[in-house]
């Protein structure tokens, strides 16, 4: 902005007066002289020592900023105060500074370090704020510099420190595009990052700044679809939108038979309608090329789509829309349907969000018209409606036309007719036209209508029913030679020039059915020719021409006084069209060739006017966007590219482990295919599982599958087909189903051998830990018995094997139930705490909990070890005589008619996949015949939750029992996992419901390390967010330590933390501030959980939980609170 | 995404700019006011607009256009949604969004706008979040702060934008822990001039205003969810939670917030409260009207219909009204061409009705449609879809806290043709 241009900013802000804070300004507005004047006083201001004054001045020079006036000449007085303590006048300078940078270059300079200083604060807020302003000053001297605070921030261990890394990247581009590449790399490693919090953002900036490298999503596909719906809501619409963009070039084209049909169809108008109205033909039809040409949906594909669907019920419009688009443009059209309800909600929103949302329904009604249909009277007008609405509404009611809602569309249609809002009113006669010609049966009702309309008084109404009318004439002029001749008539009265030209162009088209008007109109145009528009009076040549050709001898005359009215015309196009005519029409000596045809050419039959949607064919753009709604690309628009040809490879979007797994490279191509259906953090934890000395071991059962690789992981893949695709199963048609029984079968291998592998392990398992085992349940004794008969101990029922191959299956079920660690379960009722349960996974990888992983990997081994590290530290819980774990019940045997089914966390690490929580699972026959094919199908989970079901039973002979181990993954949440239990004959619903105490396992801390966690806990991040104190009296029975010990435990799956002076071992303890401490993290996240509790004097205690996950850390606290006072 | 931001009165005058990025010319505002001009009705302002090298897209609300320059791709509902996110934030922290609260708040404004958007793109827009960063003026507070020379800028970091519940603070404390929910539902309807219903909806929102202490969770349960056909819900509630069990639970927002909004099952009939019997004439010669409007009660469940008022947009030659109303007071505005008819509560015994003659401007033809009537109403303490709160029930603290429900039906877009 230049100093004049201020100068009448402040001579045009001083006229319009109203500014409070500057009416007893009197330089305001004043000359340029006293302009300097008063801006020395700011001056002064900035300068003195006084806060207060500063802050005066500041506020000042923003709302001069705010009210477009210059300020620039301040600069220097203003970046003095960069380091300003008072922390606003600190937030005002920057706000000065990002704007004024940029042309005050070099004095920005000065306070580039004042930032480079904040980016090394120990809080993250000035971390990230000193980067936000770093990044937002656009001068090309410091992109160094933003390059490398970038860069380090990326690697930020604060979530919100990378969240502002990814939003200055395309500041930075936008400032320095040839930074491009390096911006890249830290985009792929922020693309990784597992937190909500920077999703959004570093979606944002991939789309700002490469988003053609789509090869960038491959890795982190799974991981955004299941993050998407805990993301902040703007981040939400940013990654729906890629990921729109994703699914086309990596899936196949859901819809792929269906639209084979379509093109068929689609030259009968009414053909694509058909197939959308009626359901059950069209699903015949589609079964029945789905015999021919299976299509099978990729399991990501499927997965975007089931994620997304609960953001539907978002509040934010734009997430709304952005899930409808994606619908639209990836689902099967049977799925498309859901979206239509969402977006009818959205028209009851203000105004601007209506008129976009109407944009896009209004191309969607196109294409797919059957679903919105239901929604008609939602798009009735009302006169109250801005009229760029009525017209849009109107749009969509034209579309949604068909022969069974014509008749209430047109009775509404003829309440907008009498409307006073003109524009609307030919909006209306143009749809009305258009239903005319989409659907034939009212075809003769509509034109009768329209005629009626001619005798309207208003002529705009008049004009534009001709206008429509012609067109439908032009469909079967035949029969309405009365109506022409009625239109004949109003040459008289029209005065619209659009009008009179339609009614002439008819006319002279049809003279021969009104042979003796139409030379009398002529005559009529003849005298007012030049008084005429330009393009009446080309229609006024048109019509003689063709009167001549069919009726020379009345018209002759009357043509070569048009044709010399024209000659002399003003307008060139009329001069030339008149000399032109003439030439052809009228014989003369040298007359061309072309006169012989002349009839030919001017009475040839002319093709019917397609009425058609101005929407039609918009939605090759992406909807929602931009682009269509302006139905032109605008810039940075990302083509939707088509769906491809077939499927590029599925694979790259499985996750590799990560670099820092030291696995042997046999063993991680291993894991690679083993891995392959679960996500990228489940495969961190489980890298260290299968490193170090257990390799040699596990290879015995394990090992096999990586030799036989390829076979390997092919059976893997199917089953994760099928897994997913029983996941979706309740959406799918029937022939899918069909064909996942066929599928079906084939699961069953890598099942078994999956089994077989976890069986070596467990086998494996028991040799080492056999120290512990002795502690001995009866579910190890029921493993050490095989198959022979076994007691179960709250069932006590004969078991029987026969079958081979069920004694394998029992192998493996049997081995995994736990030894019983003698912690209780707890005894509260499981309902209240799922209350408390938020979806929240958001796993935190901070630094702290990255080695704590290395040391606490739940790897087989060292869980071992660590076993029986807790053995010697709990040495007082084992002493005490505790009960059992105790087993809820998921079926009873009454519902279950005969099959009971219990349950219990069996508080084991569930080895095939560290991140879900074993659920020992026991099934009691009690019927009098055997119960078959027990399995589980169609788990109902939350999203994130993940189920490994347990191997197929076979059979349950009568009377007997049997225990198998499944392992869900919570999400370190509290939510239930619903699922149904399938036998030969009958589905049961059943869900389970963990408490809080069972998300978490032991981890193994010194004393020293545990301080040490609690403080980076507790200073790193959040502050008070994750520590929970409760002062508390102790219960009766749990005055000691011991007691305390035993009642935490059994509340929650902690492990007891030793303390430094081995307290523990010296019995009675010192009755000082005795101090328990416990530690553990959670299953699905490894989030630390510890535990504190002080005892006091007089049986008071303290009782302190810290955990990074605020829900889990509440409801724990509830949970022990109760335990340690009852 | 979003470049600049002008807010522009309904004068025309641009009272206030910010850019997000590098800056750009206000002469931009030039396209917008074409096109303003263009549309006559700040409705008719097409909220997005083409300019040569800019795409302008606004929003007309409380008297302001809130008008954005983009300059490439983004979805404009997103921009919308974010212009409306803007004006509420200026609701929530003036008490109104007026151009005299803006200006009064200038900095307070451009702080918000500051925080609101990085580089064009959306960072903090939770009002718990911008509150603990920038704390709203009140009296006290300006006082206070004139006096000390402090000021209401937060000293604290907002830990909120770091939290797992973004939407709440830590730390809240009240000494009175209260809830209360309103259950509040619109009839939109359109009536033909028989009295039949050409359309009816019912469309609800509970909204609630929350102020407990701690970091309560609520669960709230209706008797009768299977009415609610269409839901959308504040990001607190716990989607899956509704979808297994139709119960909402949820970690509050401090404050009002509203909760969810639903859509009625579309199988139920709605029943109209009023009915309306009406004439409205022209006549051809001696340029006059007749006009005769009569409400009365009809299903409204032993509730008073209060607040009725019927609105008529009056066609343009229609001059001024000579009408006498047996109950309740009308005026007519010959400007802007409206009948307000303002009669307050129905009651059975006595119809109010409104009678009398309407001059036309002479020798102009007569209008070809008479006016629709827009009637709106209120009658407290019921949900007219029958939607009632079961019960609700707090977890995660120990006091209790004070409950209160209040249902209110309202008439939305409720339309007699005539």
């Amino acid at each position: 902005m230049s100093t004049g241009s201020a100068f009448n900013d402040e001579k045009g802000g001083s006229s319009s007066t109203g500014e409070p804070e500057y009416g007893h300004d009197p330089a305001s507005g004043g000359i340029f002289s006293s302009d300097y004047k008063r801006h020395d006083d700011l001056k002064e201001m900035l300068d003195s020592n006084k806060d207060s004054l500063k802050l005066e001045a500041m506020k000042r020079i923003v709302a001069m900023i705010a009210r477009g006036k210059n300020a620039s000449d301040l600069f220097p007085a203003v970046v003095k105060n960069v380091a300003c303590k008072n922390i606003e006048v600190k937030k005002l300078v920057y706000v000065y500074l990002v704007r004024y940078a940029e042309e005050q270059q070099d004095l920005a300079l000065l306070s580039i370090s004042t930032f480079q200083r904040g980016l090394k604060d120990p809080n993250q807020l000035i971390r990230a704020s000193a980067l936000r302003v770093l990044s937002s000053i656009r001068v090309t001297i410091i992109v160094p510099i933003m390059m490398l605070a970038i860069k380090e921030a990326a690697s930020d261990m604060s979530p919100y420190v990378r969240k502002t890394a990814a939003h200055a990247i395309p500041k930075l581009y936008s400032l320095d595009p040839e930074q491009k590449d390096q911006l890249i790399e830290v985009i792929e490693k922020l693309l990784a990052d597992k937190t909500t919090l920077v999703a959004g953002s570093v979606v944002m900036a991939f789309e700002e700044v490469c988003p053609e490298r789509i090869d960038l999503i491959h890795k982190n596909y799974r991981k955004l679809c299941n993050l998407l719906i805990d993301v902040e809501e703007w981040g939400q619409v940013v990654i729906i939108n890629m990921l729109t963009r994703y699914a086309r070039t990596q899936f196949l084209n859901p819809n792929i038979n269906e639209s084979l049909l379509e093109e068929g169809g689609e030259k009968a108008f009414y053909g694509s309608d058909d197939d959308d109205e009626d359901d059950e033909e069209k699903k015949a039809e589609a079964a029945a090329l789905a015999k021919r040409k299976p299509y099978v949906m990729d399991p990501d594909h499927r997965l975007l789509l089931r994620n997304t669907k609960p953001l539907l019920q978002s509040r934010n419009a734009a997430v709304v829309m952005a899930v409808a688009q994606l619908y639209f443009h990836l689902a099967p059209k049977a799925e498309v349907g859901v979206i239509a309800k969402a977006l009818v909600r959205l028209m009851r929103s203000h105004s601007e969000v209506q008129y976009v949302v109407l944009q896009n329904v209004a191309t969607m009604t196109i294409k797919r018209r059957g679903m919105f249909e239901p929604y008609l009277k939602s798009f009735y007008i009302r006169s109250t409606d801005p009229t760029q609405i009525k017209i849009l509404k109107l749009e969509v009611l034209t579309n949604l036309a068909n022969e069974t809602n014509i008749s209430t569309i047109l009775r509404e249609f003829q309440t907008y007719i009498k409307s006073m809002d003109k524009d609307f009113v030919a909006a209306t006669i143009q749809a009305i036209g258009r239903c005319a010609t989409n659907i034939g049966e009212v075809r003769d009702t509509c034109l009768n209508g329209l005629v009626q309309l001619l005798s309207n008084r208003d002529e705009l109404v008049v004009a534009e029913s001709v206008v429509v009318i012609k067109k439908l004439l032009q469909m079967q002029p035949e029969q309405h030679s009365d109506i022409i001749k009625h239109m004949a008539k109003l040459t008289d009265n029209i005065q619209v020039p659009m009008a009179r030209a339609s009614i002439l162009w008819l006319i002279g088209e049809y003279c021969e059915h009104v042979p003796k008007i139409a030379p009398d109109v002529l005559r009529k145009m003849a005298k007012t020719f030049t008084n005429e528009e330009d393009i009446v009076k080309l229609q006024i040549i048109n019509l003689a021409a063709k009167l001549y050709l069919t009726n020379s001898k009345q018209t002759k005359l009357l043509t070569q006084y048009v044709l010399n009215l024209a000659k002399y015309d003003q307008n060139y196009d009329i001069r030339d069209r008149a000399r032109f005519i003439r030439q052809l029409i009228v014989p003369t000596d040298k007359s061309g060739a072309l006169s012989k045809y002349a009839k030919k050419l001017f009475l040839a039959l002319k093709p019917a006017p397609v009425l058609e949607s101005p929407f039609k064919d918009r939605d090759h753009f992406q909807l929602g966007s931009l682009s269509h709604l302006l139905n032109t690309k605008a810039g940075g628009y990302q083509e939707l590219p088509d769906w491809p040809e077939s499927a590029p490879d599925p694979s790259v979007r499985n996750v590799e482990v990560p670099e820092w797994t030291k696995c042997t490279s046999r063993k991680e191509r291993k894991e690679k295919k083993v891995e392959k259906p679960f996500y990228s953090d489940s495969e961190g934890e489980s890298g260290p599982t299968e490193s170090a000395d257990s390799e040699s071991d596990s290879g015995s059962g394990s090992e096999s599958g990586s030799e036989e690789s390829g076979s390997a992981s092919e059976s893997e893949e199917s089953e994760e087909e099928s897994e997913s695709e029983e996941e979706e199963e309740d959406e799918e048609e029937e022939r899918t189903k069909k064909k996942k029984k066929i599928d079906k079968i084939k699961p069953k291998k890598p099942e078994s051998a999956e089994s077989e592998q976890s069986s070596g392990e467990e086998q494996k398992r028991s040799r080492k830990g056999g120290k512990e085992r002795r502690s001995g349940s009866e579910s190890e004794s029921e493993e050490e018995s095989e198959s022979e008969s076994s007691e179960s101990e709250s069932e006590s029922e004969e078991e029987s094997e026969s079958d081979a191959d069920t004694k394998k299956k029992k192998k493996t079920s049997a081995s995994k139930p736990p030894p019983k660690q003698t912690k209780k379960e707890s005894k509260r009722e499981t309902k209240e705490m799922s209350l408390l349960d938020l979806d929240d996974f958001e796993p935190t990888p901070s630094p702290q909990v990255t080695p704590i992983n290395n040391f606490l990997s739940n790897s087989l081994v060292t869980d071992l070890e660590g076993l029986s590290l807790t053995d010697t530290v709990l040495a007082p819980t084992t002493i005490a005589p505790s009960s059992s774990v105790r087993m809820h019940e998921l079926l009873h045997r009454i519902t279950g008619e005969g099959l009971g089914v219990e349950y219990c966390f069996s508080r084991q690490p569930f080895s095939p996949d560290p991140h879900m929580v074993a659920v020992q699972i026991q099934f009691t026959n009690n019927t009098s015949s055997e119960t078959k094919s027990l399995h589980i199908e169609e788990p109902k989970l939350q999203s994130g939750m993940r189920i490994k079901e347990f191997p197929e039973i076979e059979v349950l002979p009568a009377g007997e029992s049997v225990n198998v181990v499944m392992g869900i993954d919570f999400c370190d949440s509290t939510q239930a996992a619903n699922f149904q239990l399938c036998t030969h004959t009958r589905k049961f619903f059943v869900s389970i419901q963990p408490p809080v105490g069972e998300l978490m396992m032991p981890a193994f801390l010194t004393e020293n390390e545990f301080k040490k966690e609690q403080e980076t806990l507790l200073n790193g991040q959040l502050m008070g967010m994750n520590e929970i104190t409760e002062k508390l009296t102790l219960g009766e029975k749990c005055q000691s330590d011991h007691a305390i010990i035993e009642r935490v435990t059994a509340t929650a799956n902690l492990s007891r933390v030793p303390c430094g002076s081995d307290k523990e071992y010296s019995p009675p303890p010192p009755p000082s501030s005795p101090v328990s401490r416990f530690a553990g993290k959670t299953v699905s996240s490894g989030s630390l959980v510890l535990v504190t509790v002080v005892r006091k004097e007089g049986g008071g205690a303290q009782l302190t939980v810290n955990c990074e996950k605020m829900v889990i850390g509440t409801m724990l606290v509830k949970d022990i609170l109760q335990a340690l006072t009852q | 995404m979003i470049h600049s931001l002008f807010l522009i009165n309904y004068a025309g005058d641009i009272f206030l700019e910010k850019h997000w990025k590098s800056v750009i010319s206000r002469s931009v505002c030039d396209y917008f006011f074409e096109a303003q001009e263009k549309a006559g009705e700040p409705d008719n302002v097409p909220p997005v607009i083409r300019t040569p090298h800019h795409y302008l897209i606004n929003i007309f609300r409380e008297k302001i256009f809130f008008v954005s320059v983009i300059q490439t791709e983004v979805p404009p509902l997103f921009v919308i949604e974010f212009l409306h996110r803007v004006a509420e934030m200026f609701q929530d922290y003036f008490g109104e969004c007026s151009e005299a609260a803006i200006k009064d708040n200038v900095v307070i404004v451009y702080e918000l706008l500051e925080e609101m958007l990085d580089n064009g793109f959306p960072l903090a827009t939770e009002s718990n979040i911008l509150k603990e960063l920038i704390k709203p003026p009140t009296i006290l507070r300006s006082m206070v702060n004139t006096i000390t020379g402090s000021s209401n800028l937060g000293e604290t970091l907002p830990t909120g934008q770091l939290s797992s519940v973004p939407w709440r603070r830590v730390g809240v404390k009240y000494t009175n822990n209260e809830a209360y929910f309103d259950v509040v539902e619109e009839i939109d309807a359109i009536l033909d001039k028989s009295g039949t219903t050409v359309f009816a909806e019912i469309q609800g929102v509970v909204d609630a205003c929350v102020k407990l202490t701690g970091m309560p969770d609520l669960t709230l349960s209706f008797m009768n969810p299977r009415l609610l056909d269409d839901v959308s819900f504040h990001p607190c509630v716990r989607f899956k939670r509704w979808e297994s069990e139709k119960v909402l639970s949820f970690i509050p927002p401090d404050g009002n917030f509203r909760l969810m909004s639903y859509h009625v099952n579309a199988q139920n009939l709605v029943a109209i409260p009023v009915y309306v019997k009406q004439n409205i004439n022209f006549f051809d010669s001696g340029s006059s009207g007749r006009l005769d409007i009569t409400v009365g009660p009809k299903q409204t469940m032993g509730k008073t219909v209060e607040n009725v008022i019927v609105t008529i947009h009056m066609p343009k030659v229609v001059l001024s009204a000579n009408l006498t109303a047996t109950q309740g007071t009308y005026t007519y505005d010959p400007v802007t061409k409206i009948l307000v008819w303002d009669i307050g509560k129905l009651t059975q015994q006595k119809l109010p009705n409104l009678k009398g003659s309407l001059s036309l401007q002479s020798g102009a033809p007569k209008p070809e449609e008479n006016p629709s009537l827009n009637i709106d109403l209120k009658i407290q303490q019921l949900a007219i879809s029958g939607l009632k709160v079961n019960r609700l029930d707090m977890y995660g603290e120990k006091y209790k806290p004070f409950k209160g429900v209040k249902y209110v039906t309202k008439a939305g877009k409720f339309q007699v043709r005539t």
